[in-house]
């Protein structure tokens, strides 16, 4: 039950009409921006999120640039009317924090020691906040950089899981996010099935912790298929 | 350095020869400031963490009319460490401030009902401010713990009408759980606790775990540029509920 007293799930059923495992509509585009080496769209209901990458570019000033890998740098940025009371432009701690989880996620799926001296540079906005903000944003930030042609060991692809009236769901939307008993979000290089982000808070035992991750690596699965397809489509004449 | 603290975990060993799973000692010292409400000091070996508590009149958020305020914020002070820089805090400072404050809000660590003076208008602000004074390794778990020692020292002050008479105490603040925060760190297939600086350096994942009295989990963080499974997040989380038992006792 929410903090208000409202149920948030009825007869077996979410507010907005899903089963406990489904995940919302979802819908991915890529290149859609013309002047970045990469760029794609990624919506997960009312939760709408682009990604552009630039680079690898030359990294200045030269006192940042490491001589034997490049670096990966990260912006997490929400628009200012993404949200119900208008958010102040500009980084806040939240979005510090996640620039910074967000990098980590990616990082291990880019062949950063191929590009010494460079930068690559990824961008993520969210231009609508309905939940699951961050893991929308890192999944079109993966899919942006195979648009870009980074060489990557794998896609990374993320989710968030929870738990909502006692039940355990994927894909929480903002309701289901402010009143959820625990709130977990992962991503995962997407065929290796190694987790690069976790963040949890809530309260939840070791044995129901274990079930989540369970089923985030699940919810997953399902994100990594509809990310191929978008790829697939978007190159099949090459 | 960091090739030899490698070689000693593979063997299960660590540099300044403890055992994997074993923290340096602690030393928590309480009432460091007499100005603070509560206030303590933390030393794990060389890393030494002091939090004060400042309490404050303040309007409720507008979702939570009847709760007082919980505000985390920490300072990685350039005397601590040749890498720490002056200026606003950077991404690990936000990082550790809210890796601490997901874990002292989650648990329902403070009973924030008990801060609300006037519902809807007036309720005290607990303010939790880190200041990190010697970075050898550990921070989040010394500034968690440093954290959660100073509010359980803290005291709400006494209201003579719209004034606070700081220095006059009315009684302790709530404190109704205590969640310790136990960062656990995997190399190859080896798991540790508590590293120190030089084998932090090694570490491309570390998991903070916040794990109430009750053993429940209420915060998990993951960090740095490595891969986890879920096997080896099972083993950690297990690692962290093992040791937050012998946390706690240092500040019950």
């Amino acid at each position: 039950m929410s903090e208000t007293g409202e149920k948030l799930i009825i007869d077996g059923k979410r507010l907005d009409g899903r089963e406990p495992e489904q995940l919302r509509p979802i819908q991915m585009e890529v290149k859609i921006i013309n002047r970045a080496n990469g760029s794609s769209l990624v919506n997960f209901g009312g939760t709408h999120a682009i990604a552009s990458v630039h680079g690898p570019r030359a990294l200045f000033p030269r006192w940042m640039q490491e001589s034997d890998t490049g670096i990966l740098r990260c912006r997490y940025n929400m628009a200012p009317f993404s949200v119900e009371d208008r958010k102040s432009p500009g980084p806040d701690r939240r979005s510090v924090e996640i620039s910074k989880v967000a990098r980590l996620a990616i990082e291990p799926a880019i062949f950063l020691e191929d590009f010494p001296k460079a930068t690559i540079d990824v961008f993520i906005e969210v231009l609508q906040a309905d939940g699951s903000t961050r893991v929308t944003g890192i999944n079109a930030a993966s899919l942006a950089l195979a648009d870009a042609g980074v060489p990557m060991r794998d896609l990374v692809t993320a989710c968030s899981v929870g738990k909502i009236d006692g039940v355990l769901v994927a894909d929480l939307n903002g309701k289901e996010d402010n009143n959820s008993e625990v709130d977990m979000a992962l991503a995962m290089l997407s065929t290796k099935k190694k987790i690069t982000l976790l963040q949890m808070d809530g309260s939840v035992n070791k044995e129901e912790l274990m079930i989540l991750l369970n089923l985030a690596e699940k919810s997953c699965e399902k994100i990594y298929e509809i990310q191929k397809k978008v790829l697939k489509e978007k190159y099949k004449r090459i | 350095m960091e090739r030899y603290a490698l070689e000693l975990i593979e063997k299960g060993k660590r540099i300044d020869g403890r055992k994997l799973e074993e923290f340096r000692p602690i030393r928590i010292k309480r009432d460091i400031s007499q100005k603070a409400e509560g206030s303590a000091s933390v030393k794990i070996g060389e890393t030494e963490v002091i939090a004060g508590v400042k309490l404050k009149i303040g309007e409720p958020y507008s979702d939570a009319k009847d709760q007082g305020i919980l505000i985390v914020n920490a300072e990685f002070t350039p005397l601590a460490s040749p890498d720490f820089e002056s200026g606003p805090p950077g991404e690990d400072a936000v990082e550790l401030a809210r890796v601490v404050d997901r874990g002292l809000r989650e648990s329902k660590c403070i009973d924030l009902e008990k801060l609300c003076i006037v519902p809807g208008e007036k309720v005290w602000t607990t303010f939790v401010d880190i200041h990190i004074i010697n970075h050898q390794g550990n921070l989040i778990d010394a500034a968690a713990l440093a954290s959660l020692a100073a509010l359980l020292s803290a005291k709400v002050p006494k209201l003579d009408g719209e004034d606070i008479l700081r220095g006059d105490y009315d009684r302790p603040l709530p404190v109704v759980f205590k969640p310790i925060n136990i960062t656990v760190g995997k190399v190859g297939e080896k798991f540790l606790v508590d590293p120190i600086f030089e084998e932090e350096g090694i570490l491309n994942s570390k998991l903070s775990v916040s794990v109430r009295d009750d053993d429940n989990i209420c915060a998990l963080q993951k960090q740095g540029n490595g891969e986890l499974t879920i096997e080896d997040i099972g083993k950690m989380v297990d690692i962290a509920i093992e040791k937050s038992k012998e946390i706690r006792k240092l500040v019950e």
